[in-house]
């Protein structure tokens, strides 16, 4: 029995084999939307600094990372859950819960600092795993279950704290949580932030979670099919957001020395556009965590840089609306030209 | 002698690596009903969509009413009047059938619409041609076969001259059918000329007038209705050139069984499925579009909720809930769709062939091991010779055949037992085709057991040693690969539980 090709011939097919462009210059493409939000930041860093005397000097740059801390450890978390195709609009107001029980389980309950703050971290994780189960297993849309997940954390922190800022006036060492500074002239939350970057970097690019967490993005029903089991995987990358809402809870609790139950509504928005800013995909499947921190240090420079420019807070909001729709126009653009 | 109405000539249509359609030509009369039929993959449907301006021809005339016409999209179709009823329907659920068929054209007064205007439009059109439909019923609430018919309604609507169905009865009851081929009747009577595509051969004495086939995008010949025979048109399919081809002898030594599926039923359409794979065995499932082979593979390994049925692996019986279930079984499962089902395409071609293996390559903490990882791709990109300028090119940018073989790649990493092609070589060309072939009786012959679901008989019959043959939902009947033929693959293939005139061969 001898292997020769069948006698079938639909004739005259083509043999093209499209091998476009190598690996180095879609490695390019990818980095286009970093670079060009990188550009973005410095061009913005250049403008402010000849536009006011004050603006480049340490004491406000550091202000600008202290005010990207909270906004910024949110976005890595959403990060992850942006990068499946999901969405994540809990965080806002799940941060101000978890600064709330972090305010009862250290002021009302008088519990040891360490316990307290890994109980306010553990509230965050609760919502995310909440929020992965009603989306994984429940199959709820992520924009519906997130939206009422942020309605109910957004209940329970007034419900809980009866409408009462939770003052830590008395809990030694909380404050320097955010505003100490173990490294000199560097408040230990811009620290914290660059720490979980940094470590959010590396689950998502070295760890299976974060393999996972872009096959899902990229197509989840390859990736359900190849065995991955994307119900478990999908429950853990919310739960993982969660923990990042948690710690920007504490984060923000000990920078204001305080928890504050109307605080939060908005937070989310920022940290979406943060990402998305970033070069994060909203329909999954690409986005990187330096973008995201880049993108959360170009929403509080321009905020920083418009308010010593005297700008009405009215007028800010506006630019940074603006700046949205720019980013996601380029990457649109950017993608339609990959597509065709 | 009947007037003629549409005239196609020397058709030809190519997509990358495949010649879809060569030197294609068939004529339309007035009120005729002309059966289109071929095997799946013949060139019906792109035939079908160049006529209905969703593909471009590369070559050919078409003419309408003796008038040559360029048919450049889907409005001009319907502007000259050809209206196309696919498959799949096309209809907005929520919404009535009346704002269905006149949708885009709703009769307005100023800002507002007109509904009563509507409601008596469509009851006009629904009346004219003796449908009893309420226009004012919503579709969704409608049974398949009655929304077939707003199709149809909607179609006729255009004051269509031609009107083309494609595989109008496949989720039709026979009395349905029967409905609906009065209907095409009365068509025929008010002179439209309807194009049929069927894969049922009971259908055609009824209802055609004359019948084309085509074969691998090429133009085989017409039968006109008094020389219609059902068993002449399935030679005029499958041809008879390709008996013998190299094919696998099924005396060869016989592996024990590794998959045993029994009763396997499904609330949609599987109906007692049962079946046994051998180590070493290719076991080809052949049938016809929609016959269940695919939802057979997908209930197996658990992308499907199943209503009853059992699976053994080596003799013990398992629990697959979920895909995931399955591959820790050793069952890896191949789409037919590649690009959506099988293949991360933004992705590159290391991530997607450490797709299923990726706990390989983890430590207890969850990082992935890179560099070995990386290693395991390149080896299998060499042997299994996928051309790519390396395992970091995005996988969107590879030839179909070299997806197929990253996605091969994916389970041999995996390590899987148990096989289940869908397709194989659906898209790729023919030289791409080979080396899968090539590759699966290597795969064999190291042990592995393959299943193989391929809508191309000289496929089946090449590779497979034993053959399924599927239909409705059932199997039909399993062949040696020394018994079997095309044509007797065919025959089992078309028996839809209707009474078959044409069984004895």
């Amino acid at each position: 029995m001898n292997a020769t090709p069948v006698t079938e011939t639909p004739a005259e097919i083509k043999n093209p084999e499209p091998q476009r462009g190598g690996g180095a210059l879609s490695f390019l493409r990818a980095q286009l939307q970093q670079s060009l939000a990188f550009a973005t930041l410095v061009v913005l860093l250049i403008f402010f600094s000849f536009a006011s005397n004050n603006f480049f000097t340490w004491s406000n740059i550091s202000g600008i990372l202290l005010s990207t801390a909270v906004i910024g450890i949110l976005a890595l978390g959403t990060t992850f859950v942006i990068i499946t195709g999901g969405i994540d609009l809990s965080i806002g107001t799940g941060m101000t819960l978890a600064a709330v029980m972090t305010g009862i389980f250290l002021v009302n309950l008088q519990l040891p600092l360490v316990v307290g703050v890994l109980g306010g971290i553990a509230t965050g994780a609760l919502m995310g795993f909440v929020n992965g189960v009603n989306i994984a297993i429940l199959k709820l849309p992520p924009f519906i279950a997130t939206l009422a997940m942020m309605l109910i954390a957004q209940g329970l922190a007034l419900v809980i704290s009866g409408v009462r800022p939770i003052y830590f006036s008395g809990v030694t060492g909380f404050k320097n949580i955010a505003l100490g500074t173990l490294i000199p002239g560097l408040p230990n939350a811009v620290l914290i932030l660059f720490v979980l970057a940094i470590v959010a970097y590396l689950m998502l690019s070295k760890t299976i979670l974060g393999r996972y967490t872009f096959a899902i993005g990229s197509n989840e029903e390859a990736s359900r099919l190849s065995g991955v089991n994307t119900r478990k995987w999908k429950i853990m990358i919310y739960t993982v957001a969660g923990v990042f809402t948690g710690i920007a809870g504490v984060v923000i609790a000990a920078r204001l020395d305080s928890a504050q139950p109307q605080l939060g509504v908005g937070y989310e928005l920022q940290a979406i556009a943060a990402v998305i800013i970033g070069g994060t995909s909203l329909l999954g499947g690409r986005g990187s965590i330096m973008g995201t921190l880049i993108g959360a240090l170009i929403m509080s420079v321009l905020i920083n840089g418009l308010r010593i420019m005297s700008i009405q807070t009215e007028w800010q909001n506006v630019v940074v609306g603006i700046v949205i729709l720019v980013a996601v126009f380029t990457d649109s653009l950017r993608q339609r030209r990959s597509a065709s | 002698m009947p007037t003629q109405l549409l005239a196609v000539h020397g058709i030809s249509k190519s997509f990358p690596g495949v010649q879809a359609l060569k030197d294609v030509q068939f004529e339309l009369n007035r009120g005729e009903v002309l059966a289109l039929v071929g095997e799946n993959g013949a060139g019906k449907s792109s035939l079908m969509k160049i006529l209905s301006g969703i593909y471009t021809k590369d070559a050919g005339s078409i003419s309408l009413e003796g008038a040559e016409v360029d048919i450049d999209s889907p409005k001009t179709a319907q502007t000259l009047g050809i209206s196309i009823i696919h498959q799949e329907m096309n209809l907005m659920p929520h919404l009535t059938i009346a704002q269905n068929i006149y949708i885009g054209r709703e009769p307005r007064g100023g800002v507002f619409l007109r509904e009563r205007a509507l409601n008596r439009k469509a009851t006009e059109l629904l009346q004219r041609l003796g449908i009893a439909l309420d226009p004012r019923e919503v579709v969704g609430n409608l049974t398949v076969a009655k929304q077939q018919m707003v199709e149809i309604a909607k179609a006729l609507s255009f004051d269509a001259k031609v009107l083309i169905m494609d595989e109008p009865t496949s989720a039709l009851t026979e009395s349905e059918t029967e409905t609906l081929f009065r209907l095409i009747e009365g068509l025929k009577q008010r002179g439209t000329g309807v194009i049929y595509i069927s894969h049922r051969m009971e259908e055609l004495r009824r209802i055609a007038d004359r019948v084309t086939v085509l074969r691998d995008g090429q133009y085989i010949g017409s039968l006109e209705k008094h020389e219609l025979d059902i068993t002449r048109v399935i030679d005029m399919m499958v041809g008879r050139h390709l008996e013998e081809g190299a094919r696998p002898s099924s005396d060869r030594h016989r592996g024990d069984v590794v998959l045993r599926v029994q009763g396997l039923s499904t609330r949609h359409l599987l109906d007692d499925v049962s079946f046994e794979l051998r180590r070493g065995e290719i076991l080809g499932f052949a049938g016809l579009m929609g016959a269940g082979r695919t939802e057979v593979a997908r209930a197996i390994i658990g992308a499907d909720p199943i209503d009853s049925g059992t699976v053994e692996i080596n003799g013990k019986q398992v629990r697959i809930s979920q895909p995931s279930d399955a591959v820790r079984h050793g069952v890896g499962y191949l789409s037919e769709d590649r690009k959506l089902l099988g293949l991360l395409l933004e992705q590159d071609v290391n991530s997607n062939i450490l797709l299923a293996s990726l706990r390989d390559y983890t430590d207890a903490l969850g990082f992935v091991h890179t560099p070995k990882g990386k290693q395991k791709s390149r080896e299998y990109v060499k042997s299994l010779r996928i051309k790519t300028p390396s395992i970091a090119a995005t996988t969107k940018n590879l030839s179909g055949g070299n997806q197929q073989k990253v996605v091969i790649a994916k389970w041999l990493a995996r390590d899987c037992d148990i096989l289940i092609f869908d397709e194989p070589t659906r898209g790729i060309d023919v030289g791409a085709k080979e080396e899968i072939y090539r590759l699966l009786n290597d795969l064999v012959a190291q042990g592995k057991s393959i299943i193989m679901i391929s809508s191309e008989l000289p496929e089946v019959l090449r590779l497979s040693h034993r053959i399924v043959v599927m239909a409705n939902g059932r199997i039909t009947g399993v062949l040696e690969n020394e018994d079997a033929s095309q044509a007797k693959i065919m025959d089992h293939a078309t028996r839809m539980g209707v009474e078959k005139e044409y069984s004895s061969r």
